[in-house]
């Protein structure tokens, strides 16, 4: 068996030690009517070689962004990953630890997501950040039970243009808990969360308004705007981010009002993966730190006075407080922090800012050659950052398998979450696109 | 035995922030072909971003040598023996990296269209079926993406339950030996949480059947529990519940000890999730990425969280048509490149492999526990399953206690078990071998741990003011908590 190192010889001995006969001695402690009689009906072991040529046969039964020119994101962006990433996270010292229980040796994982804390605190203008969340959407959805812990009200109004499986976990998340949500419908032309919208239906049991910037028809937000009213009533601001790498350009919303920031730090060097294990992101002000969920890694000195790094505020959490924690959250999603950190480091300021800029100005190439197309335009004319809604005359669904064809993932027709944006479809363009690619996309769509 | 760790060549290191010199650059990234677009022209200045304050500003060849640096100072499964009781810390396959990491695996986008998609989707398709047959369970979503997460998931489809039939219920019942998940997730999905004691180590059907009633909507337990013990009344109590309507949610962080010998879906319980970086041996990661599926009866399937996978002919697709799910609990699918790990692991052991896995689990615990027996105060002196649970009573008249103990181990070269868990068993020692340790490991941990129970009666202070081996000394927690600083600011 693999992995599995006994000999015969160990397993007589040690039998001997325990005082059992056989090892299906120890499991006398089972009921007879309980114990399994047959074996497991499941596949017969593979051997390592036998393993990897099954299962890069099932790998190759899905095409990949690299076989593809793909313009899809919608929350999970195609991105370049440096080869010291991986490399780095390969370090088997690094991905064998579990969380940090013992800090003496744990330093490296501490250390490392105390920079990663600093590192979200920077990009996003917030105070404090935690370890990681599992991904953007249930980090959203801690956010808005945070945002009813600090201020005892229960109503929730959710912008239209919050990427729509995000707004599903959230109401999955408070269906338990007298769920009280409100949806702010995107202003149609900008595409926009508008606060006159969101003036008519806050009062003063409203605890929080949670935007996405920029949103996920590709707009960006005005978070001041948004701010300054919902703060008049008391209310909390949450952003969330599902770009990050936007952040290299757009002011910190924490500058601008935000008073939580999540999101999704997928971008910052983990794969595409079909959609996990992702990096929810969560950072806020420090006047709510007590409120906030997830582990914290926190500065202190060891006995000598030498630097340090602990898991700290443990009373927040569930292996203390049990049912009085602020979450439930234990594992979290530290090598993906890790990478993030890594990532973002291998960039650096310098090159974090210039990716941003390279994103803008591929996506806006892309935007303006489509805008040119006759029976194509632009949906909203909001700014945008790496992605964007373009509307067609009619139903995108013919085009959309026929660019396929040509191996064209054309973006996300946006019909199966906005039933009345049938004609729409969301694009992206990363640094990963060629102009090759868009002007092939480009081209392809000017054949409606 | 002497300790045999020594300091090594262990270098330190300074925060990645403070070696950052203005304008050095690391990666260098391709010029635009498409040209420049200037931001100003499209975002209003307001929107826009001059600077990063404080972000790193770094060589290539330095933000290896820290990270490689930091590694350094990390205790892995590969650094050692890792007994870390309830969380299964068994070796994680190099190979399942290297499958997890194929371009067919890590570079395909969740919103392709199926079609792209069939290889994710089959193998997500028969990891639930092998979950199934593994649990004897009905129906597996593998959306959860931890532990705590699929927790999460159960109860709230517990209470979704009841809520359709218009019953909704405000209780669950969670033993005092269960991990704080339990009722941190039970609290969330809005229950409140009723505790019961542990009689001999197990839950009797007596303390159930007190507390028991129509309100109670599930009984949250463990099974082998946190003490390790398996919890042999398990059917009576199930009935119990039953008889009331209630449901049984097992908590499978334990499952290590049951593959192939027994199904909990043949003890009557209704919901249980598995962690599949504890028994199907995904990397730990530091504190994640893990994967909490879960598995249900045919009477919650209906709840389950959307979308879920379904065969049709030989194709595969996402169905999301399911008026009674829960919905969602995370974007997309599941922490899929862990349940690649996971999949190739089962692959890997097959049947016979799992079984073997879980027995030698077993036996390798209670050799540990056989062994130590007399030096250190044995909990509960009863055959155990994958793990047991001592604690410092003997110890403490020294003055030596749990944390001592887990510190002077680290000097051996061993990471600590886990410690003061369960809260039941004051000053817990709670060690897990899993069964991919050879015996030669078990008896040198041994030796150290009775090396440490002597050190305690003889020189408590060398115990005391362990660890001596390390980088740095034990460290200021109270400090940390009471006056947060949890950025760098330069």
């Amino acid at each position: 068996m693999p992995y599995i190192p006994h000999t015969e010889k160990d397993i007589q001995e040690m039998l001997h030690v325990v005082g059992a006969a056989s090892v299906k001695d120890l499991f006398k402690v089972i009921p007879d009517n309980l114990s399994l009689k047959q074996t497991l009906s499941l596949p017969a072991a593979l051997s390592e070689q036998e393993l990897i040529q099954e299962l890069t046969n099932i790998g190759r039964k899905n095409a990949t962004v690299d076989e593809y020119i793909s313009f899809l994101g919608a929350g999970a962006y195609h991105h370049y990953i440096p080869s010291i990433v991986n490399h780095l996270i390969s370090r088997s010292e690094f991905y064998t630890a579990y969380t940090p229980y013992q800090p003496e040796i744990s330093q490296g994982t501490l250390q490392a997501i105390f920079e990663y804390q600093t590192l979200i605190c920077q990009l996003t203008g917030m105070e404090a950040a935690n370890g990681s969340m599992y991904e953007g959407a249930s980090a959203t959805a801690e956010a808005v039970l945070m945002a009813r812990r600090i201020n005892n009200r229960s109503k929730v109004l959710l912008s239209s243009s919050l990427h729509p499986e995000y707004r599903e976990v959230v109401n999955t998340y408070l269906s338990s808990n007298g769920s009280d949500i409100k949806e702010i419908f995107y202003c149609t032309e900008t595409g926009r969360t508008l606060p006159e919208a969101i003036e008519k239906v806050m009062d003063n049991n409203t605890s929080c308004v949670v935007i996405q910037h920029p949103n996920f028809f590709g707009s960006i937000e005005d978070i001041k705007a948004i701010s300054e009213l919902a703060h008049k009533n008391n209310s909390i601001v949450i952003v969330a981010v599902t770009e990050p790498i936007s952040l290299g350009l757009l002011k910190p919303p924490g500058e601008m009002g935000a008073d939580i920031v999540v999101g999704e730090g997928q971008s910052f060097g983990n794969n595409l993966n079909f959609g996990g294990p992702y990096l929810g992101f969560f950072a806020t002000r420090e006047k709510y730190l007590r409120q906030m969920p997830g582990r914290l890694v926190g500065e202190t000195v060891d006995k000598n006075g030498n630097r340090g790094y602990v898991l700290t505020m443990a009373t927040r959490e569930q292996h203390i407080r049990r049912e009085k924690a602020t979450s439930n959250i234990c594992t979290n999603e530290g090598l993906c922090a890790l990478a993030a950190a890594i990532y973002l480091t291998s960039l650096g300021k310098h090159g974090f800012m210039e990716l941003a800029r390279l994103n803008l100005s591929k996506a806006h190439y892309l935007k303006k050659g489509l805008a040119n197309i006759k029976g194509i335009k632009t949906a909203f004319n909001a700014p945008t950052f790496n992605e964007f809604v373009i509307e067609l005359e009619k139903e995108p669904d013919t085009i959309v398998k026929a660019l396929l064809k040509k191996g064209i993932i054309t973006g996300l027709p946006l019909k199966r979450f906005y039933s009345e944006l049938s004609r729409h479809i969301l694009i992206c363009a990363t640094e990963m696109n060629t102009k090759k690619d868009i002007d092939a996309l480009i081209e392809g769509l000017s054949h409606i | 035995m002497k300790p045999n760790g020594t300091k090594g060549l262990n270098m330190n290191e300074s925060l990645i922030f403070e070696k950052s010199s203005k304008m050095r650059k690391g990666i260098s990234l391709p010029l635009s072909d498409v040209g420049d677009s200037i931001p100003e022209n499209t975002i209003p200045k307001e929107f826009l971003r001059q600077d990063i304050s404080g972000f790193p500003e770094v060589s290539e060849i330095e933000t290896v040598r820290h990270f490689t640096r930091l590694s350094q100072w990390n205790f892995g499964v590969d650094s050692g023996f890792y007994p870390l009781g309830s969380c299964t810390m068994k070796y994680n396959p190099k190979i399942n990296e290297d499958i997890a990491r194929l371009p067919g695996f890590s570079k395909i986008h969740a919103y392709q269209p199926d079609e792209l998609n069939q290889g994710a989707l089959q193998l997500m398709y028969e990891l639930e079926g092998f979950l199934c047959e593994i649990s004897g369970m009905d129906a597996v979503t593998l959306q959860p993406a931890a532990g705590a997460h699929g927790e999460l998931c159960g109860m709230f489809m517990i209470a979704a339950y009841f809520k359709e039939k218009g019953k909704p219920r405000n209780k669950v019942i969670i033993p005092d030996t269960a991990h704080g998940t339990n009722p941190a997730s039970s609290h969330l999905a809005g229950f409140s949480v009723v505790s019961i004691e542990e009689g001999k180590g197990t839950i009797t059907p007596e303390a159930v059947a007190k507390v028991m009633d129509e309100d109670t909507a599930a009984l949250m337990l463990t099974n082998p529990n946190t003490l390790g013990l398996f919890e042999k009344n398990i059917n009576e109590i199930a009935a119990i519940v039953h008889k009331k309507g209630g449901f049984i949610y097992c908590d499978g962080a334990n499952l290590n000890a049951l593959m192939g010998l027994a199904k909990l879906g043949d003890m009557g319980v209704d919901v249980i999730q598995f962690n599949l970086h504890k028994t199907f041996s995904t990397p730990h990661g530091g504190g994640g990425p893990g994967s909490g599926p879960v598995g249900v009866k045919k009477v919650l399937e209906p709840y389950l969280p959307k979308p879920r996978i379904i065969k049709k002919g030989r194709r595969f697709a996402l169905d999301y048509n399911r008026t009674k799910s829960i919905g969602r609990l995370r974007a997309f699918y599941g922490n899929f490149a862990i349940l690649v790990r996971a999949y190739s692991y089962i692959r890997a052991m097959g049947h016979d492999g799992l079984k073997k896995a879980s027995e030698m689990a077993v036996l390798n615990a209670n050799y540990i526990k056989e062994k130590l027996k007399g030096h250190y105060h044995l909990a509960y002196d009863q055959v155990c399953m994958h793990e047991s649970v001592f604690s410092d009573k003997l110890q403490s008249k020294n003055d030596v206690h749990t944390l001592d103990i887990a510190k002077r181990l680290i000097d051996y070269g061993f990471h600590p078990p886990t410690i003061y868990f369960p809260l039941i068993v004051p000053g817990a020692i709670m060690i897990e071998p899993t069964e991919t340790e050879t015996k030669e490991t078990l008896d040198r941990f041994i030796e150290a741990m009775i090396n440490i129970a002597k050190e305690a009666d003889e020189n408590p202070d060398l115990v005391k003011n362990a660890p001596h081996n390390t980088r740095l000394g034990r460290l200021d927690e109270v400090t940390a908590a009471r006056n947060p600083v949890l950025r760098w600011k330069g």
